[in-house]
């Protein structure tokens, strides 16, 4: 009978993603409520070292799954693999951390159990031996609860910040590493060497100002309101992915999970919904205060300051404001 | 070269969500409803491809009748037809479930390509075009930002996270996830909107009665707020502004 929780450990250029120990927390969390032992999954080739490093944490063993055609990840390799341990272990549970890694195989992986994943968790509360798993749908608007239907295993994904990495318990021994050379079909797709682009013009990460734009401006011309007001404060101007896709501004300007991480000490975040995307790359700015005409905008929920309001009527106002202060 | 674009329609991202009765899903009834955002950009870069290389673009979409103005909009940006799965209840299908049933819509099409948008806007489960990869028996990239298919093999651009990137060399046929501001969106011209009506609408209804659940959403409801906010202006924007100056100034002290 499936037993036990098994959880993905992600790596690349030797050393281990963060969001693995997440994950571990996010496990072990899950396995001390059900009572199940929690065991870990690296995938590689020349890797064991790093197995080495997961087994330091309190788990009741660590599969190295060890293929020459692991050395570099690929849908294909990494659902053959994982299929493969998943069979033997035999777990209730699949834990991985919602990264793009995982985005790529994981629902190949879930569709070779008939199945898909309950993805990008951000909580999970267990009672009478029932998990139920926490998903924000709707770009963080909502939230949605969560059950499994069917035969395990049970495949879940944790957004990166659902657990905390520090909190993932280290063992009182190491646990043990069970090495498993693991069969792999036909890779169809070549990688090759992941790249950054050329040099980012600006470097936002260290401004202290940030007025960053976001949907609710409608037109490139009403940037020239925002680009006043980060004039006034001394600040510089960024945005929310849609501005930059649209090519209002360049990319380097964008924050978030695929630009840049920022945390200066007051970020004004005008007409910008708030998508987890955005928030990861600048939750960890000293005040954050939020211009919004949607009451309901998740980016309140991370806010120190909120106006409810429309961001063509404040935004002049504040500017004055804020001039006329820098002034006395 | 054939391509299939999977577009979904959901809800528009202005619109005020409102919960249903049982608590299970948004009130439907007074929706507006757009393309996924990621959707649109799939179109997109179908079109270009075309362009470039020759071919067809088949528009598919899942839905009830309202689905219709996605296609439609399609077809006037310059798709050649369109494949309607038709149903009622078929938008809250699990991925795996959805992806069966939009397998089996295109199969017998033998596309060179599926194209579809990275994740919904509204479940955001970021799955069906991946396991449909896996149904199809295609190789698949997600997150893409490039293509380029003049050679034999296809290669894509890949977005890692935090500004990495990387490319992928894989053999057609293939299934790509398509990230938002691949290229620029195209309007529909009023030439498009014209030829769009003698465009074909192929309207099928969904093969399998099983339908293979594996989550269910027990209950949907506003996320609980973890920071208290002190929201300024009560409503009045302009006094807002004038208040977050003085506590930018007097009480957070960053100003
Ligand atoms: C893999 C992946 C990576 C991503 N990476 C990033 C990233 O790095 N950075 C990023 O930002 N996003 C990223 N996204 C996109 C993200 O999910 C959201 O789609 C995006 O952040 C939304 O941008 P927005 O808030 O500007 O737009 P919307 O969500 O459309 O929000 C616009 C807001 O403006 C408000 N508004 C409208 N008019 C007014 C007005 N007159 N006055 C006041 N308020 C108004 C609305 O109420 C709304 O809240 C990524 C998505 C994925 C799937």
């Amino acid at each position: 009978m499936s037993n036990g929780i098994l959880v993905f450990a992600e790596h690349r250029d030797g050393s281990l993603n963060k969001t693995s120990f997440e994950a571990i927390a996010a496990a072990q969390s899950l396995g001390a409520e059900l009572g199940q032992e929690v065991s870990a999954v690296l995938l590689g080739s020349g890797a064991s070292g790093l197995a080495e490093e997961i087994a330091a944490y309190a788990l009741s063993k660590v599969i190295y799954a060890e293929n020459e055609k692991l050395k570099e990840y690929t849908p294909d390799g990494y659902t053959d693999a994982m299929e493969r341990v998943i069979r033997a272990a035999d777990p209730q549970y699949v834990i991985m951390p919602h990264t793009y890694l995982v985005r790529d195989y994981a629902p190949k992986l879930a569709a070779r159990f008939g199945k898909g994943l309950i993805s990008d968790c951000i909580r999970a509360k267990i009672s009478d031996g029932v998990v139920t798993f926490t998903r924000r749908i709707f770009l963080g608007k909502m939230d949605a609860d969560v059950v499994s239907d069917g035969e395990p295993p049970v495949f879940a994904t944790f957004q990166s910040g659902a657990y905390r990495g520090d909190q993932a318990q280290k063992g009182s021994s190491a646990a043990q590493v069970e090495t498993m050379p693991v069969e792999v079909g036909e890779v169809r797709m070549k990688p090759e060497a992941p790249f950054q682009e050329v040099k980012q013009a600006v470097d936002l990460s260290k401004a202290d100002v940030i007025v960053a734009i976001g949907r609710g401006i409608k037109s490139k011309e009403n940037i020239e309101l925002a680009e006043k007001l980060a004039a006034a404060l001394g600040g510089d101007i960024a945005a929310s992915r849609p501005i930059c896709d649209a090519e209002w501004l360049p990319i380097d300007r964008q924050i978030g999970s695929s630009g840049q991480t920022v945390a200066p000490k007051l970020y004004i975040a005008l007409g910008i919904s708030g998508a987890i995307q955005h928030l990861v790359g600048m939750k960890n700015s000293g005040t954050i205060v939020a211009i919004n005409k949607d009451p309901e905008a998740p980016i309140f929920d991370i806010a120190d300051y909120g106006i409810v309001g429309d961001l063509f009527d404040a935004v002049p106002v504040l500017t004055e404001e804020i001039k006329k202060i820098k002034e006395q | 070269m054939k391509i299939i674009v999977l577009m979904k329609q959901v809800a528009n991202k202005d619109a005020i969500l409102r919960i249903n009765k049982e608590g299970t899903w948004i009130e439907e009834g007074d929706l507006s409803f757009e393309v996924n955002e990621s959707d649109g950009y799939a179109l997109e870069e179908s079109l270009r491809l075309k362009e470039k290389h020759g071919g067809e673009v088949i528009v598919c979409s899942m839905g009830p009748q309202r689905v219709k103005t996605v296609i439609k909009d399609a077809l006037a940006r310059g798709a050649d037809r369109a494949i309607h799965v038709s149903g009622d209840d078929l938008q809250h299908l699990s991925p795996y479930a959805a992806a069966n049933i939009l397998a089996d819509a295109v199969r017998d099409e033998q596309p060179d390509l599926i194209m579809t948008g990275l994740q919904s806007d509204d479940y955001g489960y970021a799955q069906t075009g991946v396991i449909m990869a896996e149904l199809l028996g295609m190789p698949h990239a997600t997150i893409v930002i490039e293509v380029d298919a003049s050679g034999e093999q296809l290669r894509v651009k890949r977005e890692l996270e935090s500004g990495w990137y990387q490319w992928y060399e894989m053999p057609k046929p293939a299934l790509l996830t398509i990230q938002s501001g691949i290229s620029q969106i195209r309007y529909a011209t009023l030439k498009g909107i014209m030829a769009a009506k003698k465009k074909e609408i192929k309207e099928v209804s969904p093969a399998i009665d099983a339908r293979p659940s594996h989550q269910r959403i027990e209950k949907i409801y506003l996320p609980e707020k973890t920071k208290q906010t002190q929201f300024l202006g009560n409503g009045d924007a302009k006094a807002g502004a004038v208040a977050l100056a003085e506590k930018l100034r007097n009480e957070a002290r960053v100003i």
